[in-house]
């Protein structure tokens, strides 16, 4: 009975927040909102939006944001898989990279940031000896106009997700054998891999692959860290008018979350046409029989960015945690001069807070994400139906940009007196937790083998029991996995929490982003190690409990 | 018929707490009401020695009066004032969601103006009010030329100061004021900066400028007159287009708040910054962010002064509690410890002979710290301007520069 009320469960808990969100969102923007003495439909707040300085700007930074994210850091997983993918190499790679997943954006946004500014450890380790600096030179790296940083920090962070995504596809295609099939042709491993396994795989991985065009088109915390500020991008823009103590800024906070929606739908638009011409390049590429046999070089190339990538966040996530045990470090000294635990002395009393917040909404998050998502599960398994529309659903959280929705949501949430309450928070995060702890089990979950239930049911156990003592255990590890990235995940949000939160609630990501304004490293050190910290902790109870509850079965071991 | 009795049960609560807020006179009953009570106290909270002394406040005020005090932490005040307009709008005259709020100038103008704050004033009958240096501080009085009339009470003193490296910096060759400022940035290209308007600092900046270029100060004391107002700061504006192309990253990015200069003073990136606390270069030393060989000066000419202040909202949930909060930050003791610059270093808002001995001898015994001027040498103190100008120098600023590219 239960499974039944899962799937429209879950339609409801995703698609029910976006879509009361977006007319929150849609109808302020066309002067709608009659608690604010908005009566009327008028395009006023569209008209005042156009009118806004430098928003031609901020528009385009975030388009651009968006699709060359999403080229660059697609561009590289394809090299890479192409390039590698079924040898001993990859699994290395995929094992550096894996743990890349659940850093926070954020913290990876401060490392980056302080790895690449001009007086940052990229510039202290060669300097004086090689570049001659005595002091740090004048250059605009960080908060560039054109917003290059914001991409390169995107980019370095994207390439995980999009890489454990494409390898989750990959065993639906015959690898090995359509490998040697190519190399027999004659055709190099890049070429022959693009030709006979790119365009099934691609299409396997469409999906999450607009996902990083929408956040990359609306992130803010990113933005706010390494994006521009003479315009910053349009969601940042957007967070400041919906903060304004003008109220009637409201209006125009909903014109530009609309004109957000606007852009991200732009930006697929425009990737949907370079899939096209992707697709005509490809096939031009193959009647000409392009073989590309010595392709060493492009192989080498691919590995070399993949690791330059993971290396940037690892070694700026290492000049953070060094920042916050630093004494006094002035450039151009390559270590601080001292080393103390002062800064996190000084920090741990009011870290307990936001760190009781963040571990409440990320376990109840994610214990309701996945309750629901076995609910569903459970459900196919009844009706032997996997509906395809479904699919499509559980991705939205992930495409409709996060600003257009939850400043209407905000805003119902605030007309009905529930902002800052923290099963409002529980509730936002799930819409984000969900489709990943859905999308992490469904997999696992679908490949068990039935044949273990056939025989309880045969030994006489109940359906439930057979869940509870069966396959639940069987597939304890998975189901662990997809906790942990489900909390990693609420970890990890920072609009969602900001916004409905409303600066009551705040979490160790909340926290560390309104610290980076004001430069202090160590502080930020601190907070980022502890944003680090906590989805790693998630990881490791999913390793560790399979493994000592697994610890007299041979067969269930990895 | 239940739901008639909820509704009228919500209204009779919306009327009790609607009753005028608690009556300091009567500080016992206030103490009483307090008791228990949480106070959100929304205030800046982008400095850490900061948030460690509110921090402390709130441990000592659980202890004493069995409040507890939450720090919602703001990267801009008007964020506070923004949830109060919310929630008048929304009808919420009680129970709301801010009780204490960090506050001066602009965003207590708009508070005032638009009656979001608790009134009749109050905080001149804070028992410890005695001790508020009201005679030689004017700006406590006056909040950015606006009277305060007890609606918001005093919590620090605050002064434009310099800082430079003495290490790097040679001191002979110090500005002395905006026009040599301007030729010292042109002899050291990419070493000045200024936090981007609308941050509190960087406007300040702004409003620094205009008022040594202004032809007649008096003018900024009023209210922007529209018609006069292009003309009156186009000396402000041609110098800011003179500064940028020698500014730090060209003018074309810019420090967030003034916490962040000092990370650029300290990367050796910056070699001239501000801030609004004269302690602010012997805190940073103390706490191991800045050398030791930082030094402070201001412009013989004047710069910049201030008070800031806390306010109450009128629809506070916990305004009894944020009394109490209010009196015990202005007590001697905690504004002692506030001075001391190894904790924060914000100068007293207290006359000292006003305190008995034993609080005189709490200051006395302060080690401002080697980078502090003494208060002899912190010159004359330019008024702040009217807090409209605030507004519009900012939009202003952000319609030239903030949307450049």
């Amino acid at each position: 009975m239960l499974p039944r009320l899962g799937p429209p469960a879950a339609i409801l808990l995703l698609s029910g927040p976006i879509l009361a969100g977006l007319a929150g969102t849609i109808l302020p923007a066309f002067g709608y909102l009659p608690a604010l003495g908005g009566q009327d439909l008028s395009l006023e707040p569209l008209r005042r939006l156009a009118a806004a300085p430098g928003i031609a700007g901020s528009t385009m930074l975030s388009f651009q944001a968006g699709l060359a994210s999403a080229v660059l850091s697609l561009g590289v997983v394809m090299l890479l898989v192409a390039a590698w993918a079924g040898t001993p190499a990859f699994s290395r790679v995929q094992h550096l990279i894996s743990p890349l997943l659940s850093v926070p954006h954020a913290a990876a946004a401060f490392g980056f940031a302080f790895l690449i500014a001009p007086s940052g450890l990229v510039a202290r380790l060669l300097s004086p000896e090689i570049t001659g600096w005595q002091r740090p030179p004048d250059l605009l790296i960080v908060n560039d106009p054109m917003g290059l940083s914001l991409i390169a920090g995107l980019v370095v962070k994207e390439i995980p997700f999009l890489l454990l995504v494409t390898l989750a596809a990959l065993p639906q295609v015959p690898l090995a054998r359509t490998r040697e099939l190519a190399a027999s042709l004659g055709y190099g491993r890049i070429a022959g891999f693009f030709c006979c396994l790119w365009p099934p795989l691609y299409r396997q991985i469409r999906l999450p692959v607009f996902a990083v065009i929408a956040f990359a088109s609306s992130v803010v915390d990113v933005a706010i860290i390494l994006g521009p500020s003479t315009p910053p991008t349009l969601a940042v823009r957007v967070i400041g008018w919906m903060n304004d103590p003008e109220l009637s800024m409201r209006f125009l906070a909903s014109a530009g979350a609309l004109l957000q929606l606007g852009i991200t739908a732009a930006a697929i638009l425009a990737w949907l046409v370079l899939e096209r011409l992707g697709a005509i390049v490809l096939q031009t590429l193959s009647i000409h029989g392009l073989r590309l046999r010595r392709d060493g070089a492009l192989r080498m190339l691919a590995l070399a960015l993949t690791l330059a990538g993971a290396l940037a966040v690892f070694v700026g996530l290492a000049g953070l945690a060094l920042w916050s045990v630093a004494g006094l470090w002035q450039f151009p000294d390559a270590l601080p001069r001292g080393v103390s635990l002062k800064t996190w002395v000084a920090t741990a009393p009011r870290v307990a807070e936001p760190l009781a917040t963040t571990l409440v909404a990320g376990l109840v998050s994610t214990a309701a994400a996945l309750v629901l998502t076995l609910l569903c599960l459970m459900r196919e398994d009844e009706t032997g139906r996997r509906p395809r529309r479904a699919a499509a659903l559980i991705y939205l959280p992930l495409i409709v940009p996060q600003a257009a929705f939850l400043f209407g949501l905000h805003l119902l949430f605030l007309l009905g007196g529930v902002d800052a309450s923290l099963w409002a928070l529980v509730l936002v995060h799930l819409v984000f937790v969900m489709p990943y702890v859905f999308l992490s089990l469904s997999d696992p979950w679908r490949a068990f083998d039935r044949r273990y239930e056939a025989i309880a049911a045969g030994l006489g156990k109940s359906r439930l029991e057979t869940l509870w003592r069966v396959r639940l255990p069987m597939l304890a590890r998975p189901v662990l996995t997809a906790c942990a990235v489900g909390f990693a995940v609420s970890v990890g949000l920072y609009l969602p929490t900001v916004l409905i939160g409303a600066g009551r609630l705040t979490t160790i990501t909340t926290e560390a982003v309104a610290l980076a304004s004001g430069g202090n490293r160590r502080v930020i050190g601190v907070y980022a190690f502890l944003q680090m910290l906590l989805p790693l902790a998630g990881f490791a109870v999913a390793t560790v409990v399979p493994a000592l509850l697994f610890r007299r079965f041979r067969a269930m071991r990895v | 018929m239940r739901r008639l009795a909820l509704s009228a049960l919500a209204l009779a609560a919306t009327t009790l707490g609607a009753v005028a807020g608690p009556d300091p006179k009567d500080w016992a009953a206030v103490l009483a009401d307090a008791r228990g009570e949480t106070v959100y106290w929304n205030a800046w909270g982008g400095s850490e020695n900061i948030n460690a002394y509110i921090e402390w406040a709130g441990a000592e005020l659980k202890a004493r009066h069995g409040i507890t005090l939450v720090h919602v932490k703001l990267d801009d005040t008007a964020n506070a004032v923004a949830k109060v307009v919310a929630e008048k709008a929304a009808g919420k005259d009680a129970g709301g969601s801010v009780d204490l709020i960090w506050i001066n100038g602009e965003n207590f103008a708009s508070m005032k103006r638009q009656d979001l704050l608790l009134s009749p004033g109050w905080a001149e009958d804070l028992p410890n009010w005695t001790y508020v240096d009201v005679e030689n501080k004017p700006t406590i009085g006056t909040d950015f030329t606006i009277p305060v009339e007890g609606l918001e009470s005093p919590w620090g003193m605050a002064k434009l100061v310099f800082f430079y490296d003495g290490a790097r910096t040679d001191a002979a060759t110090l500005p002395t004021d905006a026009r040599s400022l301007l030729a010292w940035a042109k002899a050291n290209p990419g070493r000045f900066s200024y936090p981007q308007p609308p941050d509190f600092v960087g406007s300040s900046f702004l409003k620094q400028v205009l008022s040594e270029l202004v032809a007649d100060r008096s003018v900024l004391l009023a209210p922007v007159d529209e018609a006069r107002f292009d003309a009156t700061v186009a000396p402000l504006f041609a110098y800011l287009d003179e500064l940028h192309p020698v500014m730090w990253r060209s003018g074309r990015a810019y420090p967030a708040n003034y916490p962040a200069m000092k990370q650029l003073l300290a990367d050796s990136e910056l070699d001239i910054i501000f801030a609004f606390n004269p302690s602010e270069a012997s805190s940073a030393i103390a706490s191991g962010e800045l050398p030791e060989t930082v030094r402070s000066f201001t412009f013989p000419g004047g710069t910049l002064a201030n008070t800031h202040f806390v306010a109450i909202p009128y629809n506070a949930a916990s305004a009894a509690g944020a009394m109490v909060t209010a009196d015990f930050l202005i007590s001697p003791e905690a504004q002692a410890r506030k001075q001391d610059p190894k904790v924060w270093g914000d100068p007293t808002v207290l006359a000292m002979d006003r305190l008995s001995l034993d609080d005189r001898a709490r200051f006395e015994a302060l080690d401002l710290g080697v980078a502090t001027l003494k208060p002899d040498e912190l010159g004359p103190a330019i008024d702040e301007p009217h807090p409209s100008w605030m507004d519009r120098l900012e939009g202003e600023w952000k319609r030239r520069y903030g949307a450049a590219n």
